[in-house]
This record gives C-alpha cells, structure tokens and sequence, in this order.
C-alpha cells in the first residue's frame, strides 16, 4: 500500500478537538478548507499569524486552528485585533467571524477599521442568520425569510455587506460561496498580499436553521443552488451585488485598490509634526 | 525591575489628578492606550496623545467604550501595557471586557474619574457612586483590584501600583478617581526611573510544547505568552481548562471560577493598602476613601480638637476590602464613620466587617460637590454619645 | 488507471454529499456501511477515475477526506488493488 499523504488541513487543526460542533452540511468547515490552503500557498508565515473571531459558529474557527487564537466578545473581534495589530506591525492578523457578529452588534468597529484602514484580513462567512443561538434574524436576512424572530418572514431589509464594506473604506473586497472553493482560497491568499482593510464575505449553508425552517433542503441542495445561481462578475459595482431569498448571486473580487494604511498615516503625520523627537517602535513590547 | 527613563517625566511638578494619572501610566512603562472622550476623564488620554508619540508608544481614539476596553487586551496579548480611561456611562459600557479581562486574565489598567450619576448625570461634577459596579459590575463570579487616589501625587503613585498589581495577578486593575481629585492640581514629585519599581510581565520560559496557558503555577497566577512568539496559544471567554481550550461543565466551571476567586482572595493581605491614623484609644473611626478623605481630615481634626478619641482609616485599596483589619478594629471601637459621594455603598462592606462589634454610621451625599467637614464632624459626634 | 487516490476518516464524515456530488469524475459514493455515528461515508465507487486533485478535501466541512496525486510507480498498486476488488 502507498504511504497516504497527510491532509494539508491536519497541520492547522487543534486535532485533540475534533469533532467540531459544526452540524452536517454546515459551509464553516469547507472555509478552513480554504483558508489553510490560502496560507500555504502564499506561504505565510503562521508564528506571525495571529486569529481572532467574535461569537457565533463561525466564531469557533479560532478554537479549532493551531495558530495564536482569540475567541473574544461578541461583535468585538475587529477592535481586538487592532490593539493586537497596532502593539506588533509584525502580525497578519486575521478576523474569522459571522455575518451578525461582524455587522449587527460588531458593525460600528467594523466600519471604523474600514474608514482608518486599519491592516487586518477579515473573513466573514456569512450564512444569513444567527446560528448558534438557534436561527434568529441577521442584518444579512433577505425579506421573506422565516426566522425563529420572524415567524411570520422577516421584513427587514438586510445589509448589502460588499457595498457596505467599501463605502466604509476597504481596500479589498470580494464575495465567493462555500461552493467556490478554488476561488475563495484564491482571494484569501490575495488579501495576504496586501496592507489595509481587506473583506472576504463567504456565503455558506446553515441547513440545520436557515435552509430547514425555510424548506430550501440541506447543505448539498444550497450548495447546488450556489452553483446554480453564482454568477462571477469580477468588478461589479457593490451596489449591484445585493442579495435576496431566492435570486442570483454575484459572486467575484469587487474592489481591489490602493489607500495608505492606519499605521502610515499615522506615521506620515506624526514624523511630520514631531520630526527627529518622533519615536516608533517596532513592536510594543513590554518587559 | 526599574522603570524605563523614557517614561519618567522625572521632576517637581504642578499637575492635576488627570495629568498626573497619565504620567504614573507612562512611567509604569504603558505604551497603549485606547480611550474614547468623556467628561471628566479625557485629559487622561489628551496628555497621553500628546506624550506617547515621543516615547515610542500609541494611542487610538476608538469609536466608543466597548472598542477601547478591548483594544486595550489586544494591546495586551500583542506585547505591550495598556490601559483605558473613562467615567460613570463608559464605565457601564466596558463592564463586558472587564469580565472578559477577568476571565481570560489579561493584565491591564480601567481608570474611572467618577462623576455624579445615574445615567448622563452630572458630567463635571463630583462622586463616588461607582465603587460597588467596580466589584460587580460585570456578569459572574469573578475579581478585581480597585485603588483609590485622594491627590493628583496619589494619582501618579497608584497608577503605577494598579499596572504592577496587574502584571503580577493577571487581573484587570480598576483607578477608581474621582472628578475632584481629577480636575484639582498639587504638586507632584516624579522621582527618576530607577527609584521607581515597576513590574515585569509574567511571561512564560516554558518550552513551546509544555506550555499550557492557564496551568495555575504555585501561586494561582499562571504565566503568558504573547501572539507571534510561536506559542499557538488559544484564548477564550468560554469556560475553559488549562490548555485554555473550552471546556464547559460543572467540574471545570468549578475548578476555573474558584482560582480566579482564590488567586485575588488568598492573596489579599498583600494586596490591600490602607493608611491609619490615631487608633490607639479611638472611640470613633472615620473609613473614607478619594477625595473624601481630604474633608475627612479636616472633621478628625476639629473632632481630636473638641476632645473626641477620634481615629482614621483610609481605604486606599476598595478592592479586595481590607475586612480582616476592619474587623479586628470593630472589636477595640465603639463605631465607624462612614462618608462617602453615594447613598451608601462601602459603608456595606464596613459593616459587613464589623458583624455587629461596632455601630457604622454612613454619613452620605448624592455627589455633585464634596462633604462640609461639619457634617462628618456631626456624625462623629453622634457616633461618640 | 488511477492518477489519485483518497483517504477517509470515518469517524469524522457527516455524510453530507459534498465530496460525492463535486468530484468531477465521480470517483464517490455513500456507502452503506456507517460510522458510530450512524452516518453512511463515502466509499470510492470508481477508484480507477481518480485524479487526486482534492477537490473532495477542500470541499469536506469535516476534514474527513482528502486526495492526493499518486506517484508513478505506486500507480500500478493501486491498478492491483481496484482489479482485486
């Protein structure tokens, strides 16, 4: 018999943990997938790499990954990172969180990291709900959806996160499902190459909640219907990206520019008004 | 370990309680600061936005209260001291990360200049209304250290103790100011850095895989390791065991919660501080704390004055209370005297400690302005009949 | 002739589909043998079709398959190991 060759994935896993609590046909786990293929292929350097997730199932990637991980408060995951981040430049600091951690209570950070440009890579698989708290409704929640709090079909209007993400100021923005494997491990690969505010949304299954109550099948049926209905337009405008219950989904790299970066700035401005009596160091380590 | 020069704003100076927070802050060798503005804590932030560019350090405006309380603990884990400043609203708004502080003991520094209250209240205006939140403010069992200045030198000094206590429990360390103290300025002596101790971080030397994050030491205190040193740590506000790792049942809920607890309580006699006065043969002991303290002076005095065997307590530390000492004075005294900028909340503990050997006396006001010496000395008075 | 093969950890499939339906050479099938948990797991149905490109791995939310390319020489192994079946 050959020697079989080890899961790539297996060297990122807290092992001693599986398994996850992650249910049957649930997308989360198909993003770890991608996002250590991401980190090998680029080659990042993982005793520099540091994740932090906020509350909610995809929250618990960071329990599950063998890297220096931060499971913090709900929807507060982007302000930890910064202090993270702005202590040691060093770090490639990763946000691994859901739709409703990172845009309903953890949306003010989210958009002020954006706006300053504050150099982290955000991961946000959004499967339009609140899962682990039983399948409430999400800012992401297309109308007509029926939610544990809705019932009756939500009325909400929900957040269009692409076009959100950009007017609040990142430098990198693009959307794949859980069905575009290749393309996801791509773009995550991608936004380790660059320095600012970088958004990755990431549709994904919740069959147990979302897909059940709302009778559209299990995690397979979404994932055919990802692929049904996944159209790539890379660089479509973001407001032309929003989604709905049943309709087409835009999928590709909307926004990929240039803008200097919080430390930067902050650099550029203080050295200018301070001159030689300017001290940065370059990681704030204390004794 | 001695201070870093660099920190050390060495010299005589004139300061407010405010600025003077600021300098103890730098001086303890914190060089991050999150902080969102609100009256009358901001200066706080202010010097330390104008001095920490020179210093080598960085402080971030946040978008709210919630932001800079946790900021400051990704600070942390990132390498550096950091500490937040706020009053009574964002005081309330940061309870969730003192928990999480708590929980995932993350060393670091809340400073609260109190300010009347509830809610809005009286932004610029004395009191002390704060105390209790500051020991129960967040949800669950957990503990904390809470200092209390009553001079803009105190507010330097124990600025500086409330990092070392910090490093050396791994446990988030509450300034509980207050706006008179804040906003009043006296002369504050910085000595050089190398009179000043600071504590070093307890960093782990632990071979990288024997490390266990939370594993308890001998002393309670378990040793850290910081992000992108190779440890592959995990830190989480679940309940977890000493690989930090969730585990969530009554055992291991049991056995984390109570070290927490025993890590503060067991070693609370040397981490209380309190300052007496005249207790030999003291019929009456007045326990105040703050800017209290200051009026409490004068009414002691004029008490000792008109012949009363008056004595004097001042609770530098609120917590852990210094209830063995309390209680052991409740059985050579007739009664406590208690003033405080509240309706009553240490004068609680007071009693508490006394178990009935000694009456308290809570002499309170809703804040807004401080204590006319008259109206502790009347309660001294009362207390001594 | 087999170009890949795969690895599956039983214990760990939830049997949901994915691996089978996005092989691109459908290589896969649920079984109908299950773990302990009461899951059926894919079996390769069609050894001989793989082409280890992994897509079953990055697909799989339960790291519970993988596939690699075979090297030259253990091709002809495997090619014993599918006619023996």
């Amino acid at each position: 018999m050959t020697t079989a060759a080890a899961n790539p994935v297996e060297a990122f896993l807290r092992t001693e943990r599986m398994p996850h609590i992650w249910c049957p046909g649930c997308g989360i786990g198909t993003t770890v997938n991608c996002f250590t293929r991401a980190l090998i292929d680029s080659k990042v350097d993982l005793k520099n790499l540091a994740l932090v997730s906020g509350i909610g199932c995809t929250g618990r990637v960071a329990g599950y990954v063998k890297l220096d991980s931060f499971h913090t408060t709900h929807g507060r995951a982007i302000p930890f990172a910064t202090g993270l981040k702005l202590a040691n430049p060093k770090l490639d600091v990763v946000v691994y969180s859901g739709d409703g951690d990172l845009f309903a209570i953890g949306g003010n950070h989210l958009i002020h990291a954006a706006r300053r440009n504050i150099d982290l890579k955000v991961i946000c698989v959004n499967n339009l709900i609140y899962a682990m708290t039983g399948g409430q409704t999400a800012p992401t929640t297309p109308a007509h959806v029926i939610t544990a709090t809705a019932p009756y079909g939500s009325f909400d209007p929900a957040f269009n996160l692409p076009f959100l993400v950009e007017a609040a100021g990142a430098v990198y923005v693009a959307r794949w499902t859980t069905f575009h494997v290749r393309q996801l491990a791509r773009s995550i690969g991608e936004m380790f190459q660059k320095k600012g505010f970088c958004f990755i949304e990431v549709l994904s299954p919740c069959p147990t909640l979302y897909q059940r109550r709302n009778r559209m099948g299990d995690g397979l049926d979404t994932m055919k219907f990802y692929k049904e209905h996944s159209k790539t337009k890379n660089g479509c405008p973001t407001c032309e990206v929003a989604l709905s219950k049943q309709g087409e989904i835009i999928v590709g790299k909307f926004v990929d520019r240039e803008r200097p970066d919080y430390r930067d700035l902050m650099r550029e401005q203080l050295a200018a008004e301070l001159g030689e009596r300017f001290v940065e160091q370059a990681e704030l380590v204390c004794q | 370990m001695h201070a870093d020069p660099a920190g050390v704003l060495t010299g005589i100076h004139f300061l407010d309680g405010d600025h003077a927070c600021c300098e103890g802050a730098l001086a303890a060798g914190a060089r991050f600061a999150a902080g969102y503005p609100i009256t009358p804590s901001t200066e706080v932030v202010e010097r330390f936005a104008m001095r920490v560019p020179t210093v080598g350090g960085i402080f971030i405006q946040m978008e709210d209260e919630l932001a800079a309380s946790i900021a400051i603990q990704g600070a942390v884990w990132g390498g550096a001291k950091a500490f937040t400043v706020t009053s009574g609203p964002g005081f309330s708004l940061m309870m969730e990360h003192i928990g999480y502080a708590a929980m995932t003991e993350t060393p670091c520094v809340f400073v609260n200049v109190q300010r009347g209250g509830p809610s809005t209240g009286l932004p610029t205006l004395p009191a002390q209304a704060d105390m209790m939140q500051a020991r129960w403010g967040s949800h669950g069992d957990y503990e904390i250290i809470a200092l209390c200045p009553n001079s803009p030198q105190e507010c330097f000094d124990l600025t500086l103790e409330a990092f070392n206590l910090a490093e050396r429990y791994r446990v988030p360390v509450m300034v509980m100011m207050d706006e008179c103290v804040g906003h009043m300025t006296e002369k504050v002596v910085i000595p050089p850095a190398e009179q000043l101790e600071v504590t070093p971080r307890r960093h782990t030397r632990c071979a990288m895989d024997d490390y266990l994050p939370y594993a308890p030491n001998g002393d309670l205190v378990p040793e850290m390791a910081h992000a992108g040193e190779g440890y592959r740590f995990h830190v989480t506000g679940l309940t977890h065991d000493e690989r930090g790792y969730p585990n969530m049942n009554v055992q291991s809920q049991d056995k984390l919660v109570r070290r927490l607890q025993n890590k503060i309580q067991q070693n609370a006699e040397r981490i209380v501080r309190f300052e007496e006065k005249d207790l030999e043969d003291a019929q009456v002991i007045v326990v105040s704390y703050g800017i209290t303290s200051r009026v409490a002076q004068r009414a002691v005095e004029l008490a000792r004055a008109q012949g009363l065997a008056v004595g004097s307590f001042r609770l530098i530390t609120a917590w852990p209370f210094p209830e063995a000492r309390l209680r052991e004075l409740a059985l050579k005294t007739k009664a406590f005297v208690v003033p405080e900028l509240n309706l009553g909340q240490m004068v609680r503990e007071v009693e508490r400690a006394a178990a009935g050997h000694a009456r308290t006396l809570a002499v309170t006001h809703a804040g807004g302005g401080v204590h006319r010496p008259e109206d502790i000395l009347a309660a001294i008075v009362e207390a001594a009949r | 002739m087999a170009k890949g093969t795969v690895a599956i950890v039983v214990e760990r499939c939830k049997a949901c589909g994915f691996c089978v339906e996005f092989c691109p050479t459908k290589v896969l099938a649920l079984s109908s043998a299950f773990n302990s948990k009461g899951y059926h797991p894919p079996y390769m149905v069609a050894p001989e079709k793989c082409s280890g490109c992994d897509l079953c791995g990055m697909y799989c939310p339960d790291f519970a398959i993988h596939g690699w390319k075979l090297p030259a020489e253990a091709k002809a192994e495997a090619k014993e190991t599918a006619d023996a079946r």
